[in-house]
């Protein structure tokens, strides 16, 4: 009993792969609804309506004033206090997807006041609306400012998951533990899924900078 | 007495406590060429932005062809698209150039043409073409900003602006930015436009192209115009002891 016992993650690996397939789909979920959160706190931010921009910036301010533990606590076990009962499964999906838009909120406002004042000026010149402006002109320039920042945001995204641990979603971080509980040997679980976060961590930063490079030669920049 | 293409009445606009224009009336008729000249913080581009509202002016009024830019008592949803319509109508060239640098010089053209006009691709393509052929940009079509020197960059934004067919030109100080040997090119085109019967109001430092192309010349200072006069006239002999001060220093470095 003592060392490092390689033979025991061959033995758990099709578990393993098991944890590692719900991580990779609750990431990816969580981070579709992050997305449109994000987009549409970021719009309300920079809105001219100063009540939209009062609930954009509550909002933000909430979710990232406490901690992601505690939000999907409130999710899983507290709403069901307003008669909202959710499965473990949208629990954890709702509650890192409002956890993380409120991240991506900040992320794309700044990558959208990033684009030159001078563009929406050009635009509005021409005729073209608010909207228009902003759809054609401002969002695929801010695109190319926000690919690292938000890259940055989905691996913490990634590494969240395991917080869903907490309330039994059999993700990798579950699945370690259950593993941890049968055979008492912590070191090669961890360890083991350590190195799955890594990379698929390392995947989404190389899948940004693809993601970059793309942009940046589709708008004649490379 | 024929409307003219845009009337300025009792313009204002204050930044804060800063009064930045001052009371402006102005008419300018079709075909009409002004150019506006005066000291740095006179107003002038102040000026220019309010004529399309990119600016909203403090009061007073702004008209294109008798339809003015604010109407009374409507929606904020009616005037936000009045304001779309009624800037469509006003061409802009800035002086940054302000290309959407993630568009190659054809798309910036076409731009316009799709998103406002709502032309199908094909024909704004075409039209987009020809335009940018009579400005001597064929080889250019498919270049990116980025990739186009200055001046070629601001004749794609004159284009940009020219295939809307609006009413009157506006040019910001349109080449301020330029490196002198680039000056010549932009400027080559704004006199063919001129020619071509294009009512532009010009704010620019280039006298010579004051002297050649304005029907008048107006000197702004303090946010009001001192005097207007066509350009022999100022040039020659300007009424008020500002004017003479300003176009001894421009004149003396150009």
């Amino acid at each position: 009993m003592s060392g490092f016992d390689f033979d025991l993650i061959v033995e758990y690996l099709p578990d393993f792969w098991r944890g590692a397939k719900a991580t990779i789909f609750y990431s990816l979920t969580s981070l579709a609804l992050a997305v449109a959160i994000g987009m549409f706190m970021a719009l309300c931010r920079i809105s001219h309506v100063a009540l939209l921009r009062w609930l954009a910036r509550g909002y933000i301010d909430a979710i990232r004033g406490t901690p992601a533990l505690i939000q999907i606590f409130f999710v899983y076990f507290g709403m069901p206090a307003f008669g909202v009962n959710l499965s473990a499964p949208t629990a954890a999906v709702v509650a890192l997807g409002i956890n993380s838009g409120g991240y991506l909120a900040e992320i794309f406002r700044a990558g959208i006041m990033g684009v030159d004042r001078g563009q929406t000026e050009a635009g509005r010149s021409l005729g073209m609306s608010y909207g228009q402006t902003m759809w054609r002109i401002t969002l695929p320039q801010a695109a190319l400012l926000v690919v690292p920042p938000a890259a940055g945001e989905f691996t913490n995204l990634v590494k969240g998951t395991s917080l869903l641990s907490t309330i039994s979603v059999a993700e990798l971080t579950r699945v370690a533990q259950q593993i941890v509980g049968v055979t008492f040997r912590p070191i090669e679980a961890y360890v083991a899924i350590g190195v799955v976060y890594y990379c698929l961590n390392a995947v989404i930063a190389q899948g940004a900078v693809w993601l970059e490079r793309s942009l940046r030669r589709s708008q004649g920049l490379e | 007495m024929p409307e003219p293409v845009i009337r300025i009445k009792n313009l204002r606009k204050s930044f804060g406590d800063n009064e930045v224009l001052r009371g402006i009336n102005l008419e300018i008729e079709a075909g009409e060429t002004l150019v506006v000249i005066g000291p740095s913080g006179s107003g002038k581009s102040t000026l220019l932005r309010c004529t399309n509202y990119l600016e909203v002016p403090t009061s007073g009024s702004v008209e294109v062809d008798g339809v003015p830019f604010a109407l009374p008592n409507v929606s904020r949803r009616v005037q936000e698209r009045h304001l779309n319509k009624m800037r469509a109508q006003v061409g802009m060239v800035f002086q940054r150039f302000n290309l959407f640098p993630h568009k190659t010089a054809l798309a910036n053209v076409m731009e316009g043409l799709l998103a406002v006009r709502q032309m199908g691709r094909a024909e704004a393509e075409n039209r987009a073409t020809e335009m940018l052929e009579r400005v001597g940009l064929s080889d250019k079509l498919n270049a990116y900003p980025a990739q186009l020197s200055g001046g070629q960059q601001q004749r794609v934004a004159i284009t940009r602006a020219l295939v809307m067919e609006p009413k009157v030109m506006l040019f910001d100080e349109a080449t301020s930015a330029l490196d002198p040997e680039l000056i010549e090119e932009v400027l080559m085109v704004m006199r063919q436009l001129a020619n071509e019967g294009m009512t532009m109001i010009v704010v620019t430092h280039e006298m010579d192209f004051a002297r050649d192309v304005a029907r008048e010349v107006m000197f702004m200072d303090d946010g009001v115009i001192v005097e207007k006069a066509p350009p022999e006239e100022m040039f020659s002999s300007p009424k008020h002891e500002r004017t003479r001060s300003f176009l001894r220093k421009i004149l003396r470095s150009s």
